[in-house]
């Protein structure tokens, strides 16, 4: 797009920030509108008849019209729509079906937990990855450089649920290093209500606080497996984009000016280069980091994790659409945020781009 | 003259012999990959293995033999041991390569084709052309891929042609983004001038001047893309939208063995390595090919 475009007028540097950050941040509310109109569309193609789920099979006609008339099925499309958008910025998704509980309260039940998963897998994702990456740029063709780009391509082949599954087969079922699916063996489970309150949704940080550090090892011992073999995908991601921004970095001629130098040269990587490398770093780590709440998905359905993805898998078993998407509009927005996260971070660490 | 020497000819006589010299070039640079010609050997064996699995696979894929049910691995006439109906699992993952191969083919001549058309036309027209198509395509960007898959999978009903409608739906953007940067810089130059000053329509210059400038882009995107696609098909067969029993669609034969995954490891291990194999194949052929034909790519 930037080629294309007339370079703007110099500007003072916070306002030219704060500017673009609104133009960014216009073209994202379009865009989250045009995800709301999708679902929507979505949600009006459905086969399922809203009318029927919701009072049976056999109501009679005028119960239905009552019906129609109350859910404003008889209005205009743009109408509906209208009061959809409404709605969704107001906080309402609508009822499940299943469980006639607001979509939004659930969704806040279960989000946490997989928010827990990906934060997680994220760090580990970037503590390997990012020197791995660092060490394959550094030698490009020797072995570990070789050996990166197989790990990482192996990374990218790798179905996720069966990843799971081979995982729970190994540390679990051989070896027994880990706790099995869940968050807590079952006789923690049926205390954990008891003794913890739900403050955060998230059992590590809701067990520490409740000084339950029996129940916060156990919640460890289940944790680390799912968010081990999560790490792993983003490590293969976040490793070959560090390889080749660094490489990238290390051709340039400040790095050589700077060996000329007489620097030390782990000066020169960590420092010089890394710098620069950095930034765009930051927004492949939070792709990264919305691609892992993907990858829930069905890591959550391997290993029994009540997050938002076996929300929307499970909803999808009973066909209860509102909840599908209600589950897919805040995963979309979540996307969304980080967009505009990554792309404020970028803004603010590199120079060039205000 | 040998074909080799008409080929390292470095004076063509034809355009058909300066093309095919160019060919055998990349084809030398390939050669010298030895993980890309790894990827090249597993998506040979994977069509050879579709085409040939009637002849290939010992036993039928669906038909049940209680009797047999759940034998290891190794045991006579089951190398890759059986499923709980006693179905022979070596041969169920030979059909299954069938449907693997048909979803990415299906996927691959759709989702592409779509964002190419979508990509050269936002490009070439540029103004409000190109904000209205680019702001769809962004939308469809800002939707994770597979719970929007989901979304519409669920809406459309499980099944192998829902399945591939969703796929392709959820992956024709970043064609159109790859199209579109390409015709931007094929848009103001000269030769597309002179063919408009000629005459030509709009749609003929995208098509005949500037959809072949994009081409090879898109067909590197392709094979990086297969093993995603092969991956998302195979979750959702996982899931139970996808394919359905008893068609032995590899995802699907994963999540079958899910049951019994501590006692019979075999049945959810053997089908999950298949997919595993296929994707990685893919993965290695689309690396190598980049390497080759977009030299400006190299190393990424």
């Amino acid at each position: 797009m930037a080629a294309t475009e007339a370079s703007p007028p110099p500007r003072h540097g916070l306002i030219r920030l704060l500017r673009q950050s609104g133009s960014t941040a216009l073209s994202l509310a379009i865009t989250f509108l045009g995800l709301l109109a999708v679902t929507f569309v979505i949600a009006r193609i459905v086969p399922v008849d809203p009318v029927t789920a919701i009072l049976g099979e056999r109501a009679t006609a005028a119960q239905i019209a009552e019906a129609r008339a109350r859910l404003g099925l008889d209005d205009p499309l743009w109408q509906q729509f209208g009061i959809y958008v409404w709605d969704v910025l107001h906080g309402d998704l609508g009822q499940s079906i299943r469980t006639r509980e607001p979509i939004l309260s659930e969704i806040f039940r279960y989000f946490p937990a997989t928010l827990e998963l990906a934060t997680i897998a994220t760090i580990l994702g970037v503590l390997i990855g990012v020197p791995a990456g660092v060490l394959a740029a550094t030698r490009p063709g020797s072995w570990p450089d070789q050996l990166l780009r197989l790990v990482g391509l192996m990374g990218y082949s790798m179905p996720v649920f069966w990843l799971g599954l081979m995982g729970l087969l190994l540390f679990y079922g051989e070896l027994g290093w880990v706790g099995g699916p869940g968050r807590l063996d079952s006789a923690y489970d049926m205390m954990l209500d008891f003794k913890v309150p739900a403050l955060t949704h998230m059992i590590l940080v809701d067990t520490a606080m409740a000084g339950e550090w029996e129940m916060f090892g156990n919640a460890i011992s289940h944790i680390i497996l799912p968010a081990s073999l999560l790490g792993y995908l983003s490590m293969a991601y976040i490793s070959r984009m560090t390889r080749s921004f660094m490489m990238n970095e290390l051709g340039q001629e400040y790095i050589t000016t700077a060996r000329v130098k007489g620097m030390p040269e782990a000066r020169v990587i960590w420092v010089h280069a890394m710098r620069n490398a950095a930034v765009p770093l930051i927004t492949v780590i939070a792709l990264s980091y919305a691609f892992l709440l993907e990858g829930a998905v069905l890591t959550e359905t391997i290993f029994a994790w009540p997050g938002l993805g076996r929300y929307i898998t499970d909803a999808l078993l009973v066909n209860d659409m509102p909840a599908v998407l209600g589950g897919t509009i805040v995963v979309g927005a979540v996307y969304i945020g980080l967009n505009i996260l990554s792309d404020l971070l970028y803004r603010l660490a590199d120079p060039r781009a205000r | 003259m040998t074909t080799l020497e008409w080929l390292s000819d470095p004076n063509p006589k034809s355009r058909l012999q300066a093309r095919a010299a160019q060919g055998w070039l990349a084809w030398l640079r390939f050669r010298r990959n030895p993980l890309a010609m790894l990827g090249l050997g597993i998506t040979l064996a994977l069509v050879l293995m579709s085409l040939f699995a009637p002849w290939l696979a010992p036993h039928d894929p669906i038909a049940q033999a209680l009797s047999d049910r759940l034998q290891p691995p190794l045991t006579a006439g089951h190398w890759l041991g059986t499923d709980d109906f006693g179905r022979d699992v070596w041969s169920r993952i030979l059909y299954g390569s069938r449907i693997t191969l048909y979803i990415v083919l299906l996927v691959i001549l759709t989702a592409p084709v779509a964002g190419l058309v979508i990509g050269t036309v936002a490009g070439y027209f540029g103004g409000l052309v190109d904000s209205i198509l680019m702001r769809i395509t962004d939308i469809f960007l800002a939707f994770p891929k597979l719970i929007l898959a989901l979304a519409l999978v669920a809406v459309l009903g499980p099944g192998m042609v829902n399945a591939v409608l969703a796929i392709a739906l959820t992956s024709w953007p970043p064609y159109a983004r790859v199209a579109r940067a390409e015709t931007l810089t094929v848009r103001n130059s000269d030769y597309i001038a002179a063919t408009r000053l000629l005459g030509a329509s709009s749609a003929r210059i995208i098509w005949g001047h500037v959809m072949p400038m994009c081409l090879p882009s898109v067909i590197i995107r392709v094979t990086l893309d297969m093993a995603g696609v092969i991956l998302t098909a195979a979750g959702l067969g996982f899931l139970g939208l996808g394919v359905q029993p008893p068609l032995p669609e590899w995802g699907l034969m994963v999540s079958a063995g899910r049951k019994f995954l501590f006692e019979q490891w075999w049945v959810a291990t053997m089908p999950g390595l298949a997919i595993f194999i296929v994707s990685l194949g893919f993965n290695l052929l689309g690396d190598g090919l980049r390497d080759v034909l977009d030299p400006r790519g190299a190393g990424r």
